[in-house]
């Protein structure tokens, strides 16, 4: 039994002459929440497409649950996914169009109605797809992954159109799954939403890996920052110039410093700044975010 | 395969798409089986393009299924559709990559589709022949064609063998339409270069140039429904209509099981 439900050597996508995937490796280990992250184009679905073996990389290897891509029938029957959204007939209900995939994949009938309640649908399970909103069609998109009762769960942008609740459902419902032993590799925009639920991050840039690995990592690489505010908007220069001088990168964001600097330095900060006649109406270390780290690692924004 | 093949009847016994069809075949069955009755001594013929048929031929063992015969054509232009349709939207849709998703093996998921859609196919052809001899049976007396030899031995055998050219044809056209769906990817498109091609095209050309009949795809599917046609031989209909349709199966079939999903 391999300890990774994903690995993947040298793997690349190329479009006759875009390279959309390029010669990444990355491997998440069984049972975790792994993050999917990448500006759009980066090549997130692609390399979703290629593990599930609709597309056929160019070069590389990849294995699933231990099973190589280029035999998906070996390890698909584990695996639930919702790539590039929900995609169902729409003339049909939400029902039928579990039934659908139930029968073509063998599972238990049963199961399509259980789903329909766990994804919140249960009383429109009856209605046409065309009829759904946004949040509904997403919501039955992840019931459809659910239907094997997959080993290893990926889901492209589920939270797509959601509302607040919705949000809050679906990282509860993913941490679920991985509490009972699903891998879940999940792609979203939603930067914060996978900072509190994941403990992997994969982060792809422009085709390339740019980190992959476990969150914790990726967060204790990142600079602390600390952010002081005046009560003159004059003094944020001659801040900057403090900080500076005492060898530290500082810019000015709206109407604070931001210091790249570890969190003791905030009080010689604070002192220089008094020293200097500065009165400062806050000073906060603060370590950065999963978004503002991607940023920065990504070169986006 | 079995799994694709009930997955597909799911989504092809949904009411519109059933009774659609259904109903289109019943009007095209009961207008042209008519027709041969009504119009039995209008001197504009009361068969495809202009053609007369008599009573003699009528009053044939192979009389009750001359209705039937010739809505074989027509019959081929509504599979055309539906298995057109029912290809070509996995892509329109994005269902293809749940379909490959849950069943990976393209070729099983191509036969298991073709499989449904030709038991669609053989269940409309069953009705069409049921009520096109129906409508024959009534109507024969009133255009004075005796019934007498249509319900012996050789009246059933010609039931039989009609049904099983009709069922040729019809499925021929549906696979015709299956392959369109999966080189064009898109459902109007595939419908409408089928139908165009078939009504209007192949019967321009062979306006121009008649010997064109013994060549055209249509004109050969078309024939195999009738039993063969005037100055084309089944044999050669089916050899000449076969090698179209395993042509067209065979490259829409590595071009699906080979072209990368990306939609």
């Amino acid at each position: 039994m391999p300890n990774t439900a994903i690995s993947v050597s040298d793997l690349s996508k190329k479009y006759d002459d875009r390279l959309a995937v390029s010669h990444i490796n990355f491997e998440v280990p069984l049972g975790t929440v792994c993050g999917f992250v990448g500006p759009n184009g980066s090549g997130k679905t692609t390399t979703m497409r290629m593990l599930l073996g609709l597309i056929t990389p160019t070069t590389g290897q990849g294995h699933i649950l231990g099973e190589p891509i280029e035999h998906p029938e070996k390890y698909l029957s584990r695996v639930g996914a919702m790539i590039e959204g929900p995609a169902f007939y729409p003339a049909l209900s939400g029902y039928e169009n579990l039934m659908v995939l139930a029968k073509l994949g063998g599972f238990p009938l049963e199961r399509v109605q259980q789903l329909l309640d766990k994804v919140g649908l249960g009383d429109r399970g009856k209605s046409k797809f065309k009829t759904y909103s946004l949040g509904m069609k997403q919501r039955l998109g992840i019931a459809a992954a659910l239907l094997p009762e997959p080993k290893l769960l990926m889901l492209d942008e589920p939270t797509n159109g959601l509302d607040p609740e919705g949000i809050q459902e679906v990282r509860a419902l993913l941490r679920d799954l991985a509490n009972e032993g699903t891998t879940v590799f999940v792609s979203s925009h939603l930067l914060s939403e996978l900072e509190i639920i994941s403990d992997y991050i994969v982060m792809l840039r422009k085709g390339e890996i740019v980190f992959a690995g476990p969150i914790g990592e990726l967060m204790a690489q990142q600079q602390p920052t600390i952010i002081a505010k005046s009560l003159n908007h004059s003094d944020l220069k001659r801040i900057v110039e403090i900080a500076e001088l005492a060898g530290h990168h500082a810019v000015i964001r709206n109407d604070s410093v931001h210091v790249l600097a570890e969190m003791d330095w905030a009080p010689v900060l604070n002192k220089a700044a008094f020293d200097a006649g500065i009165t400062l109406a806050q000073l906060a270390p603060q370590l950065p975010n999963l978004e503002e780290t991607f940023f920065e690692m990504t070169g986006e924004k | 395969m079995f799994n694709v093949v009930k997955a597909e009847l799911r989504k092809l016994r949904r009411p519109t798409l059933f009774f659609g069809t259904m109903g289109a075949a019943l009007f095209f069955t009961g207008l042209i089986t008519s027709f041969i009755y009504l119009m039995i001594d209008s001197p504009q013929g009361n068969g495809d393009r202009g053609r007369s048929i008599g009573r003699e031929v009528l009053g044939l063992a192979s009389g009750s299924v001359n209705g039937f015969a010739s809505v074989g054509n027509f019959l081929g232009i509504i599979a055309l559709c539906v298995f057109a349709a029912q290809t070509a939207q996995e892509y329109t849709y994005g269902t293809l990559r749940n379909l490959l998703i849950r069943q990976p093996g393209r070729m099983k998921i191509l036969i298991g589709k073709l499989i449904s859609m030709m038991l669609f196919a053989i269940a409309m052809i069953a009705i069409a022949a049921i009520v096109s001899i129906a409508i024959s049976y009534i109507l024969a007396p009133g255009a004075e064609v005796s019934t007498d030899l249509w319900f012996t031995s050789a009246g059933f055998e010609a039931i039989f063998t009609t049904f099983i050219n009709v069922t040729i044809s019809v499925v021929a056209f549906g696979i015709v339409g299956m392959v369109l769906g999966l080189l064009l990817r898109s459902p109007i498109s595939a419908i409408s270069f089928g139908v165009l091609w078939l009504l209007i095209v192949e019967n321009l050309l062979i306006a121009v140039k008649n010997s064109l009949q013994n060549w055209l795809p249509g004109a050969q599917l078309s024939a195999i429904a009738s039993g063969g046609a005037v100055d084309l031989t089944y044999k050669h209909a089916l050899t000449v209509g076969g090698l179209y349709v395993a042509v067209g199966a065979i490259v829409a079939s590595v071009l699906f099981v080979r072209r990368d999903v990306a939609n």
